[in-house]
């Protein structure tokens, strides 16, 4: 019998599959090389993150916003001042330095600089209770962002309690628990934080010493008052997160094999709204700063010696006409981290959520 | 729809309530009384006093008489300078109204036209410039522009005169006020023209052989005007509170500089009752807004 040939071969029945080869050709190796995997396969982060490195405004932002982090952690170990330490030469109070223009030194300090000392210029000058300047906004720009933080941590953390919870439970709790979110809601936010700071910065006392006071009741004040107003908002975006993705089959299959609410919102849900989490977290920190400065301004911010970007613009109006340098220099370090942080924010929401870029 | 304008009065009442109540007892948390005073007052002169101005009487009891008297238009008495404090809103609140009310309308007007601008210009020069000068001053909080232009503006150039009694200029509060709103505006008016105009019923106007301007103004600006007008109950908000640091900066004596004066002269009575006055325009702002938002959408449905 001779060899086997599919085309020689008559159809054993009209509906057969059997093929016809001669309407096939081989693919050629052009062909072939498409079939290749050209990169490595991309994750949502990497994706992301290409993306936001592509954005120049942003990277920008993030350059500008690390070298004021160098700065912040820096300054403070290189340059001999501190911020509430009244000026001193030789060990005696210079009472010269008061008001001093940015890099100029007071008499006494010239005399010691003289007799061939080294002496750590004012890089910022100095201000009315002769206190290095520059020292003073450092430290003012730490407080500014270690307050926008931490806010929007603890904003985070208690929006995403409630919210999965919320958005998870469906139902009665659901309703209740949006019924509280709506009243929050409709309070006036900035008056309600001035109330509050007002009563939280007289009934809040700590002892001296404690960690606590070293922070001030002030602060701790502004944290308890973001805590309380505006996580609502957090709240409710992942509410609507939840409650769409929670809808998706492999909740339903977790959900199937028995897997208990608290793993399926942790390790099904949430990963799965991450990039809303991240993008509205890094958008709350500029604006926590923006609350604290203005409290600062108004006189409820830190308390005293410590400085925050706030009050110093506040002390500023003092002696505005005869020192203006001393707004400038807080005012510009506020609107610097204000701005960055906004472009950053706007760069992540770009980057990791297409569909939210206005 | 009046079941839904019922309904939003209701709430509002609600919320102006609540703040009524939580700025009572928060202001009652405050350790001491009216009159711990540096001058030491006698036992009984403190008694009679309490017994006076109801402060024996229990808790509960003295916010009702509180709420009886506010219902009445009576905020009770300045702690510090014992006048009335009706009055002095009296008399402040205009002031601050029509700085507030000028800023308001000057930032949604030149907002949307800016936004509109850049929409329709997108990637050329004005569009980058407009883009450029709104994100810039997002991050300008407004007493940091407020003093800037009253150290350029009043003291160095003296283009304007400082605020005085006699000498009233509305120009650089109104601006310091409205640039934030305005370049937040911008931003809004210009991703909702770009989406309105990107829209089929724009295509098919175009298709038809309706003319440029009657496209823009008639089929895509009135579309894209929608969110504007949401953001205008938030805009109204941040304007009040914004007026209390602007008006302090330029020495105003409008409602928003009393309230400064009256948080760093701990003069509880009246931060309680400015605190009551401007939660409840900001909340009667808001039902505005709704309700002509839902006025102007007819596509919303009334929940």
């Amino acid at each position: 019998m001779s060899e086997y040939d599919v085309n020689k071969t008559p159809k054993k029945q009209v509906l057969s599959m059997q093929l016809d080869l001669s309407k096939f050709e081989k693919a050629t190796e052009e062909e072939k090389k498409q079939q290749d995997v050209m990169s490595e396969s991309t994750t949502f982060l990497k994706d992301g993150l290409r993306r936001l490195r592509k954005n120049r405004l942003a990277m920008a932002s993030l350059i500008v916003l690390a070298i004021i982090l160098v700065i912040i952690i820096v300054a403070p170990m290189v340059v001999p001042y501190s911020y509430d330490e009244i000026l001193k030469v030789n060990g005696v109070r210079d009472k010269g330095a008061k008001n001093l223009a940015p890099f100029t030194y007071s008499v006494l300090e010239q005399e010691y600089i003289d007799a061939g000392n080294f002496r750590f210029p004012h890089i910022f000058g100095t201000d009315e209770q002769c206190r290095d300047y520059f020292i003073r906004v450092v430290y003012g720009t730490r407080v500014s962002l270690v307050v926008g933080f931490f806010a929007s941590i603890i904003v985070l953390i208690i929006g995403l309690i409630y919210g999965s919870i919320s958005g998870y439970a469906g139902g009665r709790t659901d309703l209740i628990m949006m019924r509280i979110v709506d009243m929050i809601y409709s309070l006036p936010d900035m008056l309600v934080i001035i109330l509050l700071s007002v009563v939280l910065g007289s009934v809040l006392k700590f002892k001296g010493g404690s960690f606590l006071a070293s922070i001030g009741a002030n602060m701790i004040s502004m944290f308890i008052v973001f805590g309380v107003l505006y996580w609502v908002g957090m709240a409710r975006l992942i509410r609507a997160q939840i409650l769409s993705i929670k809808e998706n089959e492999y909740v339903l299959a977790a959900k199937s094999i028995g897997a208990k609410p608290g793993r399926i919102i942790r390790k099904h849900i949430l990963p799965n709204c991450l990039s809303v989490i991240i993008i509205s977290t890094a958008l709350q920190i500029p604006s926590a700063i923006f609350t604290e400065s203005y409290l600062s301004f108004v006189g409820l911010g830190v308390s005293a010696p410590m400085p925050s970007l706030g009050s110093l613009a506040n002390a500023a109006r003092e002696g505005l006409q005869s020192y203006p340098y001393k707004l400038v220099f807080p005012a510009v370090a506020i609107c610097l981290v204000v701005l960055s942080l906004n472009l950053i924010g706007d760069g992540l929401r770009d980057a990791f959520d297409p569909k939210l870029s206005r | 729809m009046a079941r839904y304008i019922l309904k939003r009065i209701g709430l509002a009442i609600l919320t102006v309530f609540l703040i009524c109540l939580l700025t009572f007892f928060l202001m009652n948390a405050i350790p001491g009384g009216p009159f711990n005073s540096e001058k030491a007052l006698s036992k009984a002169t403190i008694q009679a006093l309490n017994e006076r101005y109801n402060l024996d009487k229990p808790i509960i009891v003295q916010f009702g008489l509180y709420m009886k008297n506010l219902l009445k238009g009576d905020f009770g008495v300045s702690l510090k300078t014992g006048r009335d404090i009706k009055e002095i809103i009296g008399e402040s609140f205009p002031i601050s109204a029509r700085l507030g009310l000028t800023a308001v309308i000057i930032a949604l007007v030149a907002g949307t036209i800016f936004g509109s601008v850049a929409a329709l210009m997108r990637n050329k020069l004005p569009d980058r410039i407009i883009i450029f000068i709104s994100t810039l001053f997002t991050a300008v909080p407004s007493f940091v522009l407020a003093t800037f232009l009253l150290l350029i503006f009043c003291i160095k150039l003296g283009w304007f005169p400082v605020w005085s009694a006699t000498e009233t200029n509305y120009v650089l509060p109104v601006i310091s006020l409205a640039m934030y709103p305005m370049a937040y505006t911008t931003r809004l008016a210009k991703t909702s023209m770009l989406d309105a105009l990107s829209q089929d019923y724009i295509r098919t106007a175009r298709a038809k052989g309706v003319s440029r301007w009657i496209i823009i103004f008639k089929h895509a600006l009135r579309n894209s005007l929608l969110p504007v007008i949401t953001y205008a109950g938030p805009e109204i908000a941040y304007i009040i509170t914004g007026s209390m640091v602007v008006e302090t900066v330029f020495t105003v004596g409008g409602i928003g500089s009393k309230f400064v004066n009256a948080i760093t002269n701990r003069d509880y009575t009246m931060i309680m009752a400015t605190t009551i006055f401007l939660a409840s325009l900001m909340v009667v702002a808001n039902v505005i807004c709704d309700l002509l938002y839902k006025a102007v959408d007819p596509r919303i449905k009334y929940e």
